[in-house]
């Protein structure tokens, strides 16, 4: 009896979040559904401007917010994933037990930092210094953006990374060793190998973490709506504009609907990266089984 | 160790319960990121003199305190613009009537970076330039250098007042969107290329900015925002009154605010916060809103 009702409590438990879950997703689509009454959905997705408080006429195309965030994300893990797996190879294998306790608890307290703190600091110190290394007239660009979200997907990269390498069994080190292999050949030849689906499916998370982040942007990217020219102009990343705009808009107007629908383009997004690092850390579970 | 927990649970709960009470009596402002600063300074004055009294004054844009205005979310609404006939009807909808309230003069100032040396443009030159028809310097007799445009989020009453009575036309797209006047005056003074616009609150003690001297039209005498003749006499073309919104007719404790806000030792602190007191029309306009 008591079995069956512990079973029951955990079953409710572990649908609760299944269940919210779907209802985000049904909201989504259900509130951007009728922008579409107004707006061409082709158009939405293809056109190159937005500018739903037009003094002539409102359009909606989100083509270069998605350029926007991708070009920042994928900045973002140009600079993060090979420090991340550098320092996630370091404390597994490199560092001396006691250095590791000193910098793990560092990397967390990393993830621990606000977005908004991480914004500022990208106002006041990344921008300029970005601004004089380049010779630009002002350091709010895409670059910024993406220093700042690597900086954040940082301790995601590392720990997952960290957990992957460390799950190589033992066994694996002592053969290379054995076989006469230096530390660095067995670290980057057998355990970066043996761990990488568990390394990929950290870089996919810390990517996720990056196309999500929202205050960190805003501040530090310039926000022009314009298609960004390179990645050192403003860019205006789907997150940023709704944040912007959903602060003042009248609720049920085209407009409205069509914040919800770049929540809906957002959600879809982060979902696919999420399914794809899943299927990844499956694989790896198995072929370590 | 069980005694200090419970000491600090009953504390807690008092410290909730007198929070509770206070906001029960506390006048909620919300709004304009242009108002925020002299509208804080009132306030803080008002509760000095009146002990007892409690205002919050947030921000968040004209938008967002005439968003909060027509939900009924805040007593007194901040805005640096007018409140849209579609607004007006939603907050009718929601049983609110909105009344408007002048309570200083602004003279919207168009801010350069000084390495660019310029100081006097006409009002079409402005509109050019943040529609992105100009965009080097040297078109209206600067250097030759790129123009960096910093202007306001859609949130901002400056951005749709800016919008309707400067551009008549889009903002470029290539304009940078900034949270507030504060990032604006930022960005300007880090950009040699660069021009946005603020409040005048935002220049009096500014430095390492050029405010621009506005004339209406090419040939027109040019005016500067700093001077308040200028600004009370509508010579300095973009002076406009910045607004509160209320529901229905003042009483209380919000009546008590508004009418120190309007007496001459409120429009002294507008001074001092580098805004204008309010010229004669618009005392008259108050009046018919029985203030």
């Amino acid at each position: 009896m008591t079995d069956k009702l512990v079973h029951g409590f955990f079953f409710v438990n572990g649908m609760i979040s299944v269940v919210v879950l779907l209802g985000i997703f049904a909201l989504l689509v259900y509130t951007s559904f009728p922008a579409f009454q107004e707006v061409n959905i082709w158009e939405f997705l293809t056109g190159k401007t937005w500018n739903p408080t037009s003094y002539y006429k409102a359009v909606y195309g989100i083509v270069p917010m998605l350029v926007s965030t991708f070009m920042v994300t994928i900045g973002a893990l140009v600079i993060a994933i090979p420090l991340g797996i550098g320092t996630a190879a370091y404390l597994s294998d490199v560092a001396s037990p006691r250095k590791r306790e000193i910098i793990k608890p560092i990397v967390e307290i990393l993830a621990g930092i606000p977005s908004v703190v991480v914004g500022f600091l990208g106002i006041v110190v990344v921008g300029p210094v970005i601004a004089k290394v380049f010779g630009l007239p002002n350091g709010l660009n895409a670059l910024n953006g993406s220093v700042l979200l690597a900086v954040m997907a940082l301790p995601t990269i590392i720990s997952i990374s960290e957990d992957a390498l460390n799950n190589v069994p033992k066994s694996y080190d002592h053969a290379s060793l054995a076989l006469g292999a230096s530390k660095w050949q067995t670290v980057v030849k057998v355990k970066l190998p043996a761990a990488m689906s568990g390394i990929i499916a950290a870089c996919m998370l810390g990517m996720g973490r990056a196309i999500g982040e929202t205050m960190t942007v805003l501040m530090a990217t310039g926000c022009a709506p314009a298609m960004p020219d390179s990645i050192m102009g403003s860019v205006r990343t789907l997150t940023s504009s709704i944040a912007i705009e959903l602060g003042e808009v009248a609720y049920n107007t085209t407009h409205y609907y069509a914040l919800f629908a770049l929540g809906l383009v957002l959600f879809i997004l982060t979902f696919v990266i999420n399914l794809i690092s899943d299927l990844v850390l499956h694989k790896y579970e198995k072929v370590n089984r | 160790m069980k005694k200090i927990l419970a000491f600090a649970a009953i504390g807690i709960c008092f410290a909730l319960q007198t929070a509770t009470a206070d906001a029960a009596k506390m006048l909620q402002i919300k709004g304009s990121d242009t108002l925020i600063n002299l509208v804080q300074r009132l306030a803080e004055v008002y509760m000095e003199e009146n002990p007892g009294k409690y205002i919050a004054v947030t921000g968040g844009g004209s938008g967002t305190g005439v968003a909060a205005m027509i939900n009924n979310k805040c007593d007194i609404a901040n805005s640096s613009r007018l409140m849209k006939p579609k607004e007006l009807k939603l907050a009718a909808d929601n049983g609110v009537t909105a009344h408007r309230v002048v309570i200083a003069m602004d003279g919207l100032s168009v801010i350069t970076n000084p390495s660019l040396g310029v100081d006097k443009l006409t009002v079409d030159q402005i509109g050019a330039l943040f529609r992105g028809e100009i965009t080097n310097w040297k078109d209206i007799g600067g250097p030759d250098r790129k123009v960096t445009l910093y202007g306001r989020q859609s949130n901002s009453g400056t951005y749709v007042y800016f919008q309707d009575y400067i551009l008549k036309g889009d903002y470029s797209q290539k304009m940078n969107r900034m949270n507030g006047n504060a990032q604006i005056v930022e960005g300007v003074k880090a950009d040699p290329g660069g021009i946005g616009y603020v409040g005048v609150g935002y220049v009096k003690e500014a430095n390492g900015l050029t405010v621009v001297s506005v004339a209406a039209k090419a040939g027109a005498e040019y005016a500067s925002p700093l001077n308040s003749a200028d600004v009370k006499s509508g010579k300095y073309p973009i002076a406009r009154p910045l607004n509160q919104y209320i529901n229905g007719n003042p009483t209380g404790a919000v009546r008590e605010f508004l009418e120190y806000e309007l007496s001459p030792a409120g429009q002294r602190v507008v001074e001092e916060e580098g805004f204008f007191p309010i010229p004669q029309e618009y005392k008259e306009y108050n009046k018919k809103a029985g203030l």
